[in-house]
């Protein structure tokens, strides 16, 4: 970590490859010392800490299809790895069918910020703080992956295994996610807890999605996931037990939360105690929870 | 160290640079070019004071690589006045009193100017949110909020305080 206050960035070559098979190519040849960016909001920010020193960044924001955002009805969101956090939030059909996706994409740090930050690299950066990736497991994100071999689909279900690790391998480049099409009646919270009110980083972040089925006791499907309180961004499978099995009611969500509680797995460190947001954890849950309920009610 | 030539247009100016991989849009700006208007805070992306226009939209010039730049845009706070004539949020920040250190002075008029371009009649809700980005450890934001919506019921160079030679 660089005592400096302004440390200007380490040395590193930018690399633009032309084409995507060229990009996957030059990381994977140079496994280790290699690293694809878009934004750079994460990557800098670590370089200039000393955290990373690649020698190589590879530049992929303009290949293939990386810009494209697109909806389609039946087929659902898909949104370019390249895509801007501005332009998902401004995309009519997410305000439409996928808002709470703009409300957690609203919550990254600033405006200008998102002129650069992106979902994908919210994604692949792997914070457990990640504040649009709650969503995106919830509506069960299905990831395109540009490596050596050519495309292929990875499931962000399976996708997070620790802090800042994920399941890519050397060459691999994410081209984009893809949200199937929202069931009918998607209602959705997301609720940021931070030291202040807007721009920090989760202390906990609560992401709550339902929508009516006819095929569950309760009449709802309703999931939560947490951020910031377990090693990789957590959805609590026990929330939508306990929530589809009988008539949902206040008590029915108390013990939901308090399942969510039960499942979080938090640290204590700069920005809050482990105790603090196990507690902050059942309160934000009701609250999302109970909010959710609300909309879907109406 | 590798160098790249890039081609860019800095407050309507054409210009040929050659730049370093790690040179940042920022340093290129004050170091290479002397556009010291935009300012060094914090070199992380946190405080806003290195704002700039980029192909339109606000960016953190210290979180752009110049090499990103080759075909851009870029306006700085340099660039804000037309014709020797002041933009609007410069004349109502200045009469609403709305610099105290000044500092931030610069970030400030570039987020609101991409504000008013986008949105030309925010609320103060909407203000204080495009301004999430850009600290003001001085003036408590109300004076720099009442501008904003100010100037945003000017027409360039319809203020009192225009610029004169």
């Amino acid at each position: 970590m660089s005592l400096d206050a302004h440390p200007g960035l380490p040395e590193f070559e930018y690399v633009k490859p032309e084409t995507l098979a060229e990009a996957s190519q030059f990381l994977a040849a140079h496994r280790g010392e290699a690293r694809p960016f878009v934004g750079g909001t994460d990557v800098f920010v670590r370089m200039r800490d000393g955290v990373w020193s690649d020698r190589y960044l590879v530049d992929i924001k303009c290949l293939g299809d990386l810009n494209k955002i697109a909806f389609e009805p039946l087929r659902g969101l898909v949104i370019g790895a390249a895509v801007n956090m501005n332009r998902v939030i401004a995309f009519q059909a997410v305000r439409e069918k996928y808002s709470v996706l703009a409300e957690a994409a609203e919550s990254c740090a600033s405006y200008q910020l998102r002129t650069r930050a992106t979902i994908v690299g919210n994604i692949c950066n792997a914070s457990p703080a990640g504040d649009t990736i709650g969503v995106c497991l919830l509506l069960d994100g299905i990831l395109d992956v540009h490596g050596t071999d050519g495309m292929r689909e990875e499931p962000l279900g399976s996708f997070f295994l620790g802090p800042g690790k994920t399941s890519l391998r050397p060459g691999d480049i994410v081209t984009s996610i893809r949200l199937p099409a929202p069931p009918k009646g998607l209602a959705g919270r997301y609720i940021k807890h931070g030291r202040n009110k807007i721009s920090d980083l989760a202390i906990v972040g609560v992401t709550v999605v339902g929508c009516p089925r006819i095929d569950q006791a309760s009449g709802y499907r309703i999931r939560l996931a947490l951020a910031s309180v377990a090693p990789v961004p957590l959805v609590v499978d026990e929330v939508e037990a306990i929530l589809s099995s009988k008539k949902i009611d206040a008590k029915g969500i108390a013990e939901a939360a308090q399942a969510a509680m039960s499942a979080c797995d938090p640290i204590d460190d700069v920005r809050g105690s482990a105790r603090y947001r196990r507690l902050m954890v059942r309160n934000l849950s009701i609250k999302a929870l109970t909010d959710v309920w609300e909309q879907l009610r109406k | 160290m590798v160098f790249h030539k890039i081609n860019l247009t800095v407050n309507d100016e054409y210009e040929e640079m050659v730049v370093p991989s790690n040179m940042t849009l920022l340093q290129m700006l004050r170091e290479k070019m002397a556009l010291t208007g935009t300012k060094n805070g914090c070199s992380a992306g946190e405080c806003g004071a290195c704002t700039v226009l980029m192909n339109g939209e606000p960016v953190n010039s210290c979180m752009v690589l110049a090499v990103e730049c080759n075909a851009a845009t870029i306006i700085t706070v340099e660039g804000l006045a037309r014709d020797k004539q002041l933009d609007p949020v410069q004349e109502a920040v200045i009469a609403a009193g709305g610099v105290q250190c000044g500092f931030c002075t610069p970030g400030i008029l570039m987020s609101s100017r991409a504000l008013l371009n986008r949105n030309p009649d925010p609320d103060e809700k909407e203000i204080a949110e495009a301004l999430v980005g850009n600290l003001c450890r001085c003036t408590g934001y109300a004076r720099i909020i009442r501008a904003i919506k100010e100037a945003a019921r000017m027409k360039p160079g319809t203020s009192a305080l225009s610029a004169t030679d």
